[in-house]
């Protein structure tokens, strides 16, 4: 067998890297990041999604999607007919269905709110029939969504308590199987996860929706996947070198756990992004928000949840082992 | 580790078998599916509806009108009887879930107590849900019981949801999902290439047929400038413009229809025919003989259709009812007077449809990206750890790919657009149970133990990290279960099952073959170690 293959010979088996001399310098990085995430989030702050870009999910209106053929969709004339007939809050844009077209179709969507006394059902009844008399006959209406007032409230409201709930649950869990120092950590750097995907979509203008939500909460349960790796670590070798100061032995468990956090952040970023180029329409957010999310969700089990601990220290010595936590059925040999 | 039972190869082989049985049938066409004979399973995926096309409404029963309506009946009716027993009244308030009737003269009370009582029917047919009770010297108490005003909104959704399902049949669509979520919303699935603009349409029209008469005292124009009549209300005609005064007792209503049909009438224009039961047709009978010469008008859902001039009697129950109808809209305006009409307004909160062949391009563009992800992690592990690790970890990988899809299929669970998405992202976790194990054992043989010393506590150790590293995303996927709605929940499923799967699989198979691996070779060194 040759010295490179299989490839993991390539990782180096013990690498060195001194994680925690940096981690003042991207701390403060992230703790920019953090908070200029939040910014962009919240700002204008009377909207009501803040600097988000809500689907009609959270904010409520309509949504028809068409398609046309031969000519590309007119986006001007959609624009120009349905202000003419009074409807508000207008967005129209185009988009493409991946490499799947193979009819050759256009895809366009537009979003507006009620014309005024009229409901959601009767409003979008009239637009289809304008775009239809607009556009040509051989339009066709492939998506419709309407989301009233009071369900996109709570849909919102929903999303915001499943992101918080979600957090909270996992640093009760963490604190259950660690220590509470550790479940801090963990939610520290899960708020970091959370706040800069915001951001990311704050700053692209990309749509914030329902399955948003779901991809935030799925970045949750991957980067506390990853930090409860590197835990583990910890606890273990705080075990193993108890003279060991806590600076050196976090460096050591991050090195150690160094190889496999590529491996298998390297493997599912492959997988998204995948998805991504191919899955195209209304998956790409929801790709490129977990890629992005696994990016930061590795980067903040390295540099946030572990290197925080050092602000408050961790239980050792003698009363580590009365304080040692319950094991789940299997037992790990020491 | 290198102890291992044997239960756990019949295990793996047992889940192999189950995995294929359950599984196999998504990769047959519908027609292989129906050429199989019966009594093989043939579970298949259940498709969301945004990958088969199809509608989904929420809707709102509005139980507040609901009982506002029927409270204010309550005055009708208590005005009505009062006024036929020659009782004055100086005046009908509202009171909480009924009225409290003035009476002008205190010594009128007892026969004004025996009419109001007559309200309640008598015999064996007593009302329970109302109650007649006299108030001091001149008033009188006509309301529900608390009991009668919180069944309301039960009963209302039921027999929404009975109405809207007799609604939908009557379009053909094919296995519609009525069910209803919190107190007072419908949800209606209908899957495939439905209209959902004429779903809607039907669903939503409260089809509240009536019969009172016009208001031939007052003028329209007095009415119109505000001065409407206490027992009167202004109505617009179907082209919403021809204002109407009518009374607002009900004369007969929609309840009493029997039956509804398409007919024609003396000018050959589509007419509704109709024919009422026999309380309506006395009802009818009686009110058109006392008033022939007067128009009376026959509204629906607040409309006028039309307003006729009683010409004569009309006492079998029987009759049409003109307007300017379409054949079309006859026919669907019959199906709602024969499904019946809905006890309280729906109003559509939330609709989501998609045509079938959009679904079909979300389906092939999900195949097309799980192939290639799949593939990828596939070559991804083979090249990382070798012919036999990362084959092994294929093995496991595939397996895990074979149980979920078969775990789904017969739970029935729903896959939706971002369930592929979760689908992608637990083929690719999965393989992190693999490297887990694997980085362990490469720690232990690099520090220096056997080959098999080195499994044994690698994989022991290892364990310990994957189940603290997988239940987290398990209480994530709960999460979603619990605050998201259709297409997310979809997701969430398929996260959970694919993290029970992908963990098994990674454990066991992995177990099973290196020691299998063991026991043939013997070996002195571990391949991925140096």
């Amino acid at each position: 067998m040759s010295k490179f293959w299989p490839l993991i010979k390539l990782l180096p088996t013990r690498t060195n890297f001194e994680f925690v001399k940096h981690a003042r310098l991207f701390g403060s990085l992230s703790l920019i990041l953090v908070i200029s995430s939040i910014f962009f989030t919240i700002y204008p702050a009377d909207n009501k999604c803040g600097g988000l870009t809500c689907g009609v999910d959270f904010l409520g209106g309509n949504l028809v999607e068409l398609s046309t053929r031969p000519e590309p969709v007119d986006l001007a004339e959609i624009r120009a007919s349905l202000n003419g007939m009074g409807v508000p809050d207008v967005q129209v844009q185009s988009y493409s269905v991946p490499g799947s077209d193979p009819t050759g179709r256009f895809h366009a969507m537009a979003k507006f709110g009620n014309i005024e006394g009229a409901s959601s059902t009767e409003t979008i009844h009239q637009v289809k029939a304008a775009l239809t008399r607009d556009l040509g006959p051989d339009v066709r209406f492939t998506r419709t969504e309407a989301v009233g007032a009071a369900v996109s409230g709570e849909l919102l409201m929903n999303g915001v308590m499943a992101l918080a709930v979600a957090i909270i649950m996992m640093m009760i869990y963490i604190w259950f199987r660690f220590e509470w120092q550790f479940g801090l950590g963990a939610m520290m750097g899960l708020f970091h996860d959370v706040i800069l995907t915001f951001g990311l979509f704050a700053i692209t203008g990309m749509e914030f929706s329902l399955t948003t939500v779901a991809s935030i909460l799925t970045v949750i349960g991957y980067s506390i996947n990853d930090t409860v790796v590197v835990y583990d670590r910890i606890r273990e070798n705080l075990r193993k070198y108890k003279k060991m100061p806590l600076r050196e032995l976090i460096d050591l468990s991050l090195n150690e756990t160094l190889s496999r956090t590529i491996m298998t952040g390297v493997t599912a970023l492959f997988a998204l992004g995948v998805l991504a180029v191919l899955g195209g329409g209304p998956l790409q957010p929801f790709a490129i928000a977990l890629f992005f999310g696994i990016v930061v969700g590795t980067y903040s089990s390295v540099y946030v949840a572990a290197p925080v601990l050092l602000l408050w220290g961790v239980k050792r010595g003698a009363k580590d082992e009365e304080a040692r936590p319950i094991k789940l059925g299997m037992a790990s040999r020491p | 580790m290198v102890q291992m039972s044997r239960w756990k190869v019949i295990l793996l082989a047992l889940s192999l078998v189950f995995g294929l049985l359950f599984s196999y049938a998504n990769a047959l066409s519908p027609a292989q599916r129906e050429a199989l004979p019966g009594w093989l399973p043939k579970p298949t995926l259940n498709l969301g509806l945004d990958l088969q096309g199809g509608s989904y409404l929420l809707l709102q029963v509005d139980v507040d009108a609901m009982r506002e309506k029927r409270i204010s009946n309550l005055n009708e009716d208590a005005r009505q009887t009062l006024s036929e027993a020659q009782i004055a009244v100086a005046g009908i308030a509202r009171d909480g879930n009924g009225v409290v009737v003035t009476l002008s003269n205190p010594a009128q009370m007892e026969p004004a107590l025996t009419a109001m009582r007559g309200l309640l029917g008598g015999g064996m047919a007593v009302a329970v849900d109302r109650t007649v009770v006299r108030q001091g010297d001149n008033a009188i108490r006509y309301a529900f019981t608390d009991a009668a005003v919180t069944a309301m909104a039960p009963t209302a959704v039921e027999q929404s949801i009975e109405v809207v399902r007799r609604r939908i049949d009557s379009l053909g669509t094919r296995e519609p999902s009525i069910t209803r979520q919190g107190a007072d919303r419908i949800v209606v699935q209908a899957p495939g290439e439905s209209d959902p603009t004429q779903l809607e349409r039907v669903i939503g029209q409260t089809a509240q047929l009536t019969f009172q008469m016009v208001d031939i005292e007052s003028s329209v124009q007095e009415a119109m400038a505000g001065a409407v009549p206490p027992d009167a209300e202004l109505l617009m005609g179907e082209d919403g413009v021809t204002p109407y005064l009518v009374k607002r007792r009900v004369i007969v209503s929609g309840e009493n229809l029997v039956s509804a049909s398409v007919t024609t009438d003396q000018s050959n224009q589509p007419a509704i025919g109709f024919r009422f039961d026999g309380q309506g047709a006395r009802r009818f009978g009686e009110t058109t003989a006392n008033n022939i010469g007067r128009p009376f008008a026959i509204i629906l859902d607040g409309k006028v259709i039309s307003a006729p001039r009683i010409n004569s009697a009309i006492t079998g129950g029987n009759g049409i009812i003109e307007g300017s109808f379409t054949i079309a809209s006859a026919s669907e305006l019959v199906n709602l007077l024969n499904g019946g009409s809905l006890p309280a307004p729906l109003t559509v909160e939330e609709r989501r449809s998609v045509t079938a062949s959009l679904g079909a391009d979300s389906v092939r563009a999900g195949q097309l990206a799980t192939v290639i992800a799949f593939a990828g992690v596939l070559v991804f592990m083979i090249l990382s750890y070798g012919g036999l690790f990362g084959g092994i970890s294929v093995v496991a990988l595939i397996l895990n790919f074979i149980l979920l899809i078969g775990a789904m299929s017969i739970t029935g669970a729903t896959l939706t657009l971002p369930g592929i998405a979760g689908l992608i992202l637990t083929l690719a976790m999965a393989v992190d149970a693999n490297v887990l194990i694997y980085e362990r054992m490469r720690d232990e043989a690099n520090a220096g133990r056997s080959p098999i010393a080195a499994m044994d506590a690698g994989f022991n150790r290892a364990i310990v990290t994957i189940i603290d590293a997988n239940l987290t995303t398990i209480l994530a996927a709960l999460i979603m279960f619990f605050f998201g709605a259709g297409p997310v929940r979809g997701f969430a499923w398929t996260l959970s099952i694919g993290v029970i799967t992908s963990v098994f699989t990674a454990v066991l198979v992995t177990q099973v073959l290196l020691v299998v691996w063991l026991r043939l070779r013997r070996p002195k060194k571990l391949p991925i170690a140096w």
